[in-house]
């Protein structure tokens, strides 16, 4: 598959770099762009950036490789992220976490994100999503779940798989 | 620093230095308020040059006088005070006895606690006191390298780093005899390929980034980084690319630790077995500066040496790497005449005899620019008796914005100041060829060089009466030769090339030279005598001194003056 960065893209990210003093500084809005668009960075999306802005491609591949939200294979249609921190844990999201796992076959003592065969789902433990009241949280693509439960988890993957 | 010996310039008055008072671990002394940075632009001075200029020593890790200050081992890390100000008066607050009371710099948060400063990027001020002996200091420097080591892999017995390992000689000094680190440790990538000449252990790294800064500030090539986080942190280059520029072995000489290996050198020598000898690089004409590392009469590697006024503290890769030739084994070891075995004694006869029966105008000389000053200038001396035609032959390749000369001879300037060829090199060949084709040439001395690659083919040379040659190896003109001297390796002797800018400088003997080989002065000395062009010396040094009085651009220069880094001529 070759890559290739629609038109209106890159007109679009290349007025964005235009607002900055030094084109650097547009790095990660480049790249959450063009994963918003690809739906993964690809070595070929690092290189792109750093040609068009004036930078060698280890200087993007820090930055991919620094942020986790930056994924550099393609993930799941779903994408299931529980939060692990302080009191997501408290309020049980491990078992969330081993209960998706469970259900999707995947491999409970891996770390990192985990893409299901049929690259249906992802799911992975991620650092605070900001909801601490609502304990535990779990989000699915865009959308936050609140006071999480079981119950709650089945249904996301029923839907999921519709 | 170093102890660089230059013709002294005109005496004009320097600029008046502006001093800063201080006090190091109690002592007072003055230090320049400024000092030049790793690109020798004036920047205020930092407390590890302070400490250094009162005679200490602040360890350190990412630091490195020719880099940029990037600050990030903090082992640099000082215990420090600042003269108190009366916030209203702005004056200083002082003790009963009349001096400055100094307030030591705490933690905000933690009074009790002192709190150091990285001395590598902490500018002085005056009447600050710097405490790099005092028990605090003591105590971070040894929890900074306690924290370093935690994930290291400690693989001391096996890893080439050893002996000459930043980690271990400060562990010695700072460390502590026992670690305490129970957990697990973090395994990174371990033997990364990262170019056609580096190895990478990620887990020897402690994330100095001198390499990183070294590639993209002095090499220009901006092709390693810091990818992943946190206790995950490696060095690398972009995925698919190659670290690969001809400047990336100096990365190996900056690495403070054993994570940046050379491909040549890894696994195969202690380095605490090599014997180390000041010479100099002579794959172009820039002359750098170099440390060979040999054993038993075997050369393992060759390092840059310091020299701010030729190649300050770097060398190239191919510069680096030409020296296997040395120890091939098809270097000429025996005299031969007509082709068989002779002795030292019976060829310089037989080339004394035939010169001093050749009419004048029918000898030639051809040198090699990789000779060496002395050399040069002997053939000279032996050439100017029989009016001879001299020439050499030029080699030119790209040359680059940092090191790589385009003259890729190491002496062309030697050529030119000793006379063997006054203007451009190779313009006499033709005349040479002529001459032998006529008949007017019937004796020629080739040193060092195939001239049957230069116009001077095989059957031109099966005209000679006497063709003498000296090489290292053999090559088409030294098969032909009637007399066979053979040389050695610049290695292998003692003497001095003069690079293209002018600078003299000298290089001692690494290596014994191979079989019967000598060094090519000793015999051209022996010559020179046999037809009295030059006599009064017997050593290296007075056949310099003797070559300075009479070459006029090396007037007033002496080889004792020499010293390590050399002086500069006039070209």
């Amino acid at each position: 598959m070759s890559f290739s960065v629609p038109q209106a893209l890159e007109n679009e990210l290349d007025e964005l770099a235009s607002h900055y003093p030094q084109k650097r500084s547009a790095s990660l809005m480049f790249l959450h762009a063009l994963q918003e668009h690809f739906g993964h960075l690809s070595q070929e999306a690092v290189d792109w950036t750093a040609q068009k802005l004036g930078l060698q491609p280890i200087n993007v591949y820090e930055l991919v490789t620094f942020y986790p939200m930056f994924r550099q294979e393609p993930l799941g249609k779903t994408q299931i992220k529980v939060c692990r921190t302080l009191s997501c844990a408290l309020a049980g999201s491990a078992e969330l976490r081993a209960h998706l796992i469970g259900k999707l076959g995947l491999d409970s003592h891996r770390h990192g994100p985990q893409t299901t065969v049929d690259g249906q789902f992802t799911v992975e433990f991620v650092e605070c999503l900001a909801s601490c009241g609502t304990a535990p949280v779990v989000m699915v693509n865009e959308d936050l779940l609140e006071k999480c439960s079981v119950a709650d988890c089945d249904r996301v993957l029923a839907k999921g798989r519709k | 620093m170093s102890n660089v010996v230059t013709p002294a310039p005109a005496p004009a008055a320097p600029p008046p230095v502006e001093k800063i008072r201080i006090k190091v671990d109690g002592r007072d002394i003055e230090v320049p308020k400024m000092l030049p940075d790793w690109q020798g632009k004036p920047v205020p001075t930092t407390m590890l040059q302070a400490v250094q200029i009162a005679g200490g020593e602040v360890p350190h890790y990412c630091y490195h006088p020719k880099l940029p200050v990037a600050g990030n081992c903090r082992m640099c890390l000082v215990e420090f005070g600042t003269p108190m100000m009366d916030p209203a008066t702005r004056k200083p607050v002082l003790n009963e006895d009349g001096t400055p009371k100094i307030l030591r710099s705490v933690l905000p948060y933690e009074p009790q606690t002192p709190r150091g400063a990285i001395a590598c990027a902490t500018p002085i001020s005056p009447g600050m006191e710097l405490y790099p002996s005092s028990p605090a200091t003591r105590q971070m420097r040894e929890a900074v390298l306690e924290s370093l080591l935690i994930n290291h892999p400690l693989d001391c017995p096996i890893c080439d780093q050893a002996g000459e390992c930043k980690l271990q000689e400060y562990s010695v000094e700072h460390g502590q005899a026992a670690s305490r680190f129970v957990e697990p440790k973090v395994h990174k990538p371990k033997a990364v390929d990262l170019g056609p000449r580096i190895i990478l252990d990620d887990e020897r790294c402690i994330l100095c980034t001198r390499c990183i800064r070294f590639t993209k500030d002095i090499a220009g090539d901006d092709a390693l980084g810091i990818v992943n986080r946190g206790s995950y942190n490696t060095i690398a280059a972009a995925p698919g690319r190659q670290f690969d520029n001809n400047y990336t072995l100096n990365t190996v000489d900056l690495c403070p630790v054993g994570a940046l290996t050379s491909k040549d050198f890894r696994f195969k020598m202690r380095v605490w077995f090599l014997k180390e000898t000041k010479s100099l690089c002579n794959s172009c004409g820039t002359g750098c500066n170099i440390q060979v590392g040999s054993r038993e009469n075997v050369i393992h590697r060759f390092e840059p040496r310091e020299n701010d006024a030729v190649n300050s503290s770097w060398m190239c890769d191919a510069g680096r790497l030409n020296y296997q030739w040395v120890g091939r084994s098809d270097r000429l070891q025996e005299v031969l005449i007509r082709g068989a075995r002779s002795t030292w004694t019976t060829a310089v006869a037989e080339v004394v005899s035939r010169l001093i029966s050749a009419p004048k105008g029918s000898v030639a000389v051809v040198a090699s620019a990789r000779q060496t000053t002395e050399e040069l200038y002997l053939l000279r001396a032996i050439a100017a008796r029989h009016g001879a035609i001299t020439d050499s032959i030029p080699r030119e390749g790209e040359g680059d914005r940092l090191l790589v000369s385009e003259d890729r001879n190491p002496n062309s300037q030697g050529v030119r100041l000793t006379g063997i060829a006054y203007t451009e090199m190779g313009i006499r060949l033709p005349e040479i060829a002529e001459g032998i084709r006529a008949g007017r040439i019937r004796t020629l001395l080739v040193f060092g060089e195939d001239v049957t690659q230069y116009g001077l083919d095989a059957e031109l040379l099966g005209q000679l009466e006497t063709l003498v040659v000296s090489d290292i190896l053999p090559n088409a003109t030294t098969a032909l030769a009637h007399i066979l001297l053979p040389g050695c390796a610049h290695v292998e002797k003692r003497g001095t090339y003069i690079n293209v800018k002018g600078r003299v400088q000298r290089f001692m003997k690494a290596v014994e030279p191979r079989g019967d080989a000598r060094p090519e002065w000793e015999f051209l000395a022996e010559i020179a005598r046999g037809l009295g062009v030059a006599s009064g010396f017997s050593t290296i040094e007075g056949l310099f001194n003797r070559m300075a009085g009479e070459v006029p651009a090396l007037a007033g220069v002496e080889w004792a003056k020499l010293g390590d880094g050399g002086v500069t001529v006039p070209v």
